[in-house]
């Protein structure tokens, strides 16, 4: 039905705080893209200039190619479900829903119709002549998402919407606003600082920092291809194993051990490794580069155990691996191997992904 | 096992004994400070009720016997103290919602519009609410006699509006400022006008603290004694407090104690029948359920 689109969005408060620097995304129908990053990172600022709750210092927003950036958040025809929900206490689950449709001059048949139709789904039928006040956080929260759903918006806008859920309703109703908006077929930015949510719901994901986009790109590759140190160390958990390395020909040093660099890249004089703990495993025969490490620190996480390791003759290198938890090992010393495809490389400089072809012209 | 159970008996015993003096004092404790309260009150109550031949006994008598309305009658019939309340009415209830329609708005304002110079300006009405306020007196009579304001209700409403409004300000604007914002954003979003949201959504969430702020006024407009006194002359146009206190008897010898008690039971039910009116709506319950609570 329509399409977002943001083209060099700035938010500038004073010179010192600029929440938002210079943002340009596409969110296309059917599109679900998460803003993640950690708080301060200009997430929710993004969120409420796309509402036209602040105004942007420079850049345009659009919706459906119309440049909406001097319209009041009325006029958008967008739905935005808040943090606290921010429901009306003093009006019924029914009016709650409705307010926005009768200020927009549905009929009154069309608004019952509409609020039938969302309730039925969101299974709110009983509750509608109750005040927010008695209901319990997770039915507050299904209104407020219904309350958005009958405005069949543009776009719809999330901004944490189960940060105050409990851990397991959470995960309950993060599973329904998946299928709910599966069905939508409408651009949806959803803000959030948890990654867990930003890989199950998205389509997309845009990893912020500093009001910097990192890198937007699907899920999958956030996780796999990261643009950037931020972004390897911000998605996923545990953290990936960041590791500043000094670099000897065509081999990074870790410790006793050297680690070979991909590809023909004459390398520079310190690199950053980055693995994660999931990818450490314990060595087999066949392994060719292994290293053996003191074990430190064991913690148990049920299905699988984190160990932290001190590499041999890199005493201040620590290097963490979750490793399933039935495979047994000895308790002070372990061999680890390191998949070579699984490493990633990163500039100690800027912190940009470096790739055997990227790193090819340095001559 | 009975070794086991015998010393644990006489704890429980000190336990309740020491439960039951600190209900003793507890109670002990209550009545005093209502009987410290509300004696006065009493007194004038049951001398309003009396008899003159009971108010002018000696010993005094505290619990009368004998009861009559004539007071009430007395200062209803022989005096226009119908027409006083109605004074005292419409300058307390016109200056209430003038404080509030006027101080509402500015405390909303000064609650969320980040104006510039705000702190100046809220520094300006705390400091108003320091004035002794007989130091303005002086001033104002100038003003009322050059104005010709005097024996108008205006010589009371525009001072008593000027009065509260400080007061009516800061309690609105600290009750704003807790109310949640997304509140007011996702009014937005849904596309009420500003003027809109304020009617429809931020008003009846407001409605507990307008009333308590609405009844500090009344009363202090209603209990208003020195303007009272001085800007109006004209009998019919007098004041409950004013009134009350120019009860006289047909001699400087003659005091009406039981007209005067009569009069400041009347004045005073007004009063107590707005707060237990509203009592329900003073306690704050409404804002519950906007945000996760």
């Amino acid at each position: 039905m329509a399409k977002l689109e943001l083209s060099h969005l700035n938010k500038t408060y004073s010179p010192k705080i600029i929440p938002v620097k210079d943002v340009s995304l596409d969110v296309d129908d059917g599109e679900f893209l998460t803003l993640l990053g950690p708080s301060g990172c200009g997430k929710s600022t993004i969120l409420r200039l796309i509402a036209g709750l602040e105004q942007p210092t420079r850049g345009e927003i659009r919706i459906d190619g119309k440049n909406v950036t001097q319209h009041s958040p009325g006029d958008r025809n967008i739905a935005m479900v808040f943090q606290s929900y921010a429901l009306y206490p003093h009006m019924t689950v029914y009016d709650n829903m409705a307010s926005g449709l009768k200020l927009k001059r549905v009929s009154s048949e069309e608004i019952r119709r509409r609020i039938e139709q969302v309730s039925l789904f969101l299974g709110l039928g009983n509750l509608m002549q109750r005040k927010p006040g008695q209901l319990s956080g997770g039915q507050r929260q299904r209104v407020a998402l219904g309350r958005a759903l009958v405005r069949q918006p543009d776009v719809f806008l999330l901004d944490e919407p189960l940060s105050n859920l409990d851990a397991l309703l959470r995960e309950q109703v993060r599973a329904e606003l998946k299928q709910i908006f599966e069905s939508q077929n409408t651009p949806v930015v959803y803000v959030t600082h948890d990654q867990t949510e930003a890989m199950t719901l998205s389509t997309k994901v845009a990893v912020l920092s500093n009001g910097d986009l990192q890198q937007l790109d699907p899920p999958r590759r956030i996780y796999t291809h990261p643009a950037n140190r931020f972004v390897a160390g911000f998605v996923g958990s545990p953290q990936m194993n960041l590791l500043d390395l000094k670099c000897e020909g065509k081999f990074a040093i870790l410790g006793n051990y050297k680690i070979p660099l991909p590809g023909r890249m004459t390398p520079p004089p310190e690199i950053t490794l980055g693995v994660r703990p999931e990818h450490v495993r314990l060595a087999e025969p066949s392994d060719t580069h292994t290293l053996q490490g003191k074990v430190i620190l064991k913690e148990n996480l049920g299905m699988s155990d984190l160990l932290s390791v001190k590499v041999k003759g890199a005493e201040n290198q620590t290097l963490r691996a979750l490793l399933p938890s039935d495979r047994p090992w000895s308790a002070e010393e372990v061999t680890l191997a390191l998949p070579p495809d699984l490493i990633h490389w990163f500039d100690v400089e800027t912190g940009d992904r470096l790739t055997s072809e990227n790193l090819q012209p340095v001559y | 096992m009975s070794t086991a159970q015998l010393p644990a008996e006489p704890r429980t015993q000190t336990d309740k004994s020491s439960i039951s003096w600190r209900r003793i004092l507890w109670i002990t404790a209550i009545v005093l400070t209502v009987i410290f309260s509300l004696a006065p009150i009493l007194w004038q109550v049951l001398t309003s009720f009396k008899t003159n031949a009971d108010i002018e006994a000696v010993p005094t008598v505290y619990l009368p016997t004998r009861f009559t309305l004539q007071h009430y009658i007395e200062i209803f019939a022989r005096r226009p103290f119908a027409n006083y309340m109605f004074n005292s009415g419409f300058v307390a209830v016109t200056s209430t919602l003038l404080c509030l329609l006027l101080g509402t708005p500015a405390a909303y304002a000064l609650a969320r519009l980040r104006l510039p110079g705000e702190r100046i300006i809220l520094a300006i009405v705390l400091v108003v609410t320091l004035f002794p306020y007989i130091l303005l007196f002086l001033g104002l009579l100038e003003i009322v006699r050059a104005t010709g304001l005097a024996n108008n209700y205006l010589a009371l409403i525009i001072p008593y509006t000027a009065m509260n409004i400080p007061l009516t300000i800061l309690v609105m604007r600290s009750f704003f400022q807790q109310l949640p914002r997304d509140l007011e954003d996702s009014a937005k979003v849904d596309g009420y006008s500003t003027w809109k949201m304020l009617l429809h959504i931020l008003l009846p969430m407001t409605i507990p603290a307008l009333v308590t702020t609405g009844i500090l006024t009344f009363i202090a407009s209603w209990n208003e004694f020195l303007f009272a006194l001085t800007f109006i002359t004209r009998e019919s146009m007098k004041t409950i407090p004013v009134a009350v206190a120019q009860l006289s008897g047909t001699t400087v010898f003659e005091i009406p104690y039981g007209a005067q008690a009569a009069a400041t039971v009347v004045g005073t039910l007004p009063l107590v029948v707005l707060v237990l009116l509203f009592q329900r709506r003073i306690v704050q319950g409404l804002t519950s359920g906007a945000v996760k609570g």
